[in-house]
């Protein structure tokens, strides 16, 4: 990987180079959270934050989108618009994600709707400092070596730009009197200490590598049972979770015209009717079966599936579910009595 | 993604011109359709049986179908559906010679060629005599490949009792050996078996050669627990219990999650699944 030394005061010069090359994005600071919203400048954003509301899935899955009009004639497919969008200041959870998207919407079956917008998405990483709940670190998720086409360390004086792919590489060399490749071993030395300074910030840490395990084992436990009491089948943790993906598809009418639309839309399997069929039999009609399936399938499942869990460590669920279900009370509930012993084993 | 890749995309449904329409009973309907591109139609009739299709109404919505015809008669596509929900209400209201669109096949189906040179037991519930009809008519159009094959097939009331002309003109042919029964007979008049299907085991049970047999079931989830029970007990292997389930379907292709069972999508890994998958998948039945 090339990796070169951008001078943090021209980081402004840098952004607004790119900001001729596409939409560009970034975290914006809104009341007190910060979500990715489109700017223009450098000074609109604020690169010191923890997490956004949601992740890079909303330029990739909108919350809502259109995939088809149709009239009585004819059914015409929507692709979105062909633009270039440039994501900047996203985290490695958040990179990490979008690795995980994409095999699900890329490597087996090809989701033409995903494709098209994974296609003009250009991800520029930042790095970040953790806050008590994020636990990247547990789950494998805090570093970030590819997925991305540009990544940058913040050190004290100047970025340390990591180039992912050949589009990050074309910005750099459209730009390349802003970087310099003379990387020294002072800058080493800073690189290294930063990362292990960062790694010992981390306050929480989950027994991850033993997830799958404990939740077979805990398959009929009463565990779930109170997790089900608790939830109010709100959905949230759906909506902010970054790999979470799963969507309904509806048809509208216009009323005034024979014409209609067929939308995408979200969808989280801890609401009511997830798994409804025609002719009124829901398979998981409670909500201990749905918190069930949400944590099952993101901590174990997806594994057998798609080769690793799905959980990036981002700590929204943490910071989001308002009745404080998330990875870990959900893990320290599966771990119960071994909870402690096993959370130091895990970070060995 | 180029225009042409847009063109054809995963989502893409065909168009399809309804041949011939029936009622099976007071609220099922046989559709018999045919691409309108006969291109499609030749590459779209090589599924196999177990396989499905998502039939899409602009306005209403898309809902997936078991295939009921058999791949070994190409030029069109046959399917029951009952009518239940707003799509299939939709769909009630197409005449003979209307279009409207279909993607798939979708899912595994059942493996045929292992099936080959076996016994086969086909078990039907209700609806389930929708997707195995497509294994029972390959089986027959296929009947040097395959041994004894025995249809036990159940009904709510006699009325409820889908493609039951179909099954006994099979039985005629000694195509295959045909047991019907009906839960109830209101009007008195049902000619065969009445009872629950698992009774119509001990009609063939001291025949079944467990060594070389294939089990194959569909209908309601009640309905599983006690077939698999006959089956244990005529001892044919876990893994040779074959059965088709119903989930709720967004996509088809592993997209949308609504189908996800434990590491399984229903759409891409099943709908058929042995008895071994629902030991090792808690939620399948």
């Amino acid at each position: 990987m090339k990796t070169y030394k951008l001078p943090k005061d021209k980081f402004p010069n840098f952004i607004n180079f790119l900001s001729n090359k596409g939409n560009l994005y970034g975290p914006v600071k809104q009341k007190d959270q910060h979500s990715f919203e489109q700017v223009n400048e450098y000074s609109e954003m604020d690169f010191n934050y923890q997490r956004t509301i949601l992740g890079i899935k909303k330029f990739l899955t909108p919350p809502r989108y259109i995939t088809q009009k149709f009239d009585s004639e004819s059914v015409e497919d929507i692709f979105p618009q062909s633009e270039t969008n440039i994501v900047l200041g996203i985290h490695p959870c958040d990179i990490h994600a979008v690795k995980i998207l994409d095999k699900l919407f890329l490597d087996n079956i090809k989701d033409p709707y995903y494709e098209s917008r994974r296609n003009n998405l250009i991800l520029v990483g930042h790095s970040c400092l953790p806050d008590k709940n994020c636990i990247c670190q547990s789950t494998g998720t805090d570093i970030v070596e590819d997925g991305f086409d540009l990544f940058l360390t913040e050190l004290e004086n100047h970025y340390l730009v990591w180039v992912g792919s050949s589009k990050g590489l074309y910005l750099i060399a459209s730009a390349e009197n802003l970087f310099s490749e003379d990387i020294t071993k002072e800058d080493i030395a800073e690189y290294i200490r930063w990362q292990k300074s960062r790694s010992e910030m981390f306050e929480t840490s989950i027994p991850f590598k033993y997830m799958p395990d404990i939740i077979h084992l805990n398959y009929d436990s009463d565990v779930w049972d109170e997790f089900g009491d608790k939830c109010l089948s709100c959905g949230v943790c759906s909506l902010v979770c970054p790999t979470c993906n799963c969507f309904n598809v509806e048809d509208k009418i216009v009323m005034s015209a024979d014409k209609g639309v067929r939308e995408r839309m979200l969808d989280s399997c801890t609401l009511p009717g997830y798994s409804l069929v025609a002719g009124g039999h829901d398979f998981r009609p409670n909500r201990t079966q749905r918190i069930k399936l949400y944590y099952t399938h993101k901590l174990k499942e997806y594994i057998g599936k798609w080769g690793q869990p799905a959980c990036v460590g981002c700590g929204r669920c943490v910071s989001y579910c308002p009745v404080d279900i998330n990875v870990v009370t959900i893990s320290q509930a599966l771990f119960s009595d071994v909870y402690e012993e096993m959370v130091c084993d895990n970070n060995e | 993604m180029n225009n042409k890749e847009r063109k054809n995309h995963q989502y893409k449904a065909h168009s399809a011109e309804i041949l011939d329409l029936k009622d099976l009973s007071y609220d099922t309907r046989y559709f018999k359709v045919k691409f309108v591109d006969p291109n499609i139609q030749e590459k779209l009739g090589e599924y196999k049986p177990g396989q499905f299709a998502i039939f899409s109404i602009p306005g209403v919505g898309e809902a997936p179908f078991s295939i009921s015809s058999t791949p070994t008669r190409q030029s069109f596509l046959e399917f029951g559906i009952r009518k239940v929900g707003s799509i299939t209400e939709a769909l009630y209201k197409l005449k003979i010679g209307d279009k409207f669109d279909i993607r798939g096949p979708y899912g595994n189906g059942f493996e045929m060629d292992k099936m080959k040179d076996h016994d086969l037991i086909i078990v039907s519930g209700g609806l389930g005599a929708v997707p195995l009809r497509s294994l029972l008519l390959y089986a027959c159009d296929k009947r040097e490949d395959f041994k004894n094959v025995y249809f036990l097939n159940g009904a709510r009331t006699p009325e409820d009792m889908l493609f039951r002309e179909d099954f006994m003109a099979m039985h005629q042919r000694e195509m295959l050996e045909t047991h019907l029964t009906v839960d109830e007979d209101p009007k008195g008049d049902w000619p065969y078996h009445i009872g629950v299907v698992t009774k119509l085991f001990e009609k063939i049970a001291d025949r079944v050669n467990n060594k070389n047999t294939y089990a194959i079931m569909c209908g309601p989830p009640i309905m599983y627990k006690f077939v698999i029970k006959e089956l244990l007990k005529l001892k044919i292997p876990k893994e040779k219990i074959f059965m088709t389930l119903e989930r709720r379907m967004k996509c088809g292709q592993g997209h949308c999650g609504h189908c996800a069972i434990g590491g399984v999508y229903t759409c891409l890994d099943g709908p058929v699944f042995t008895y071994w998958d629902i030991e090792r998948l808690k939620e399948l039945i």
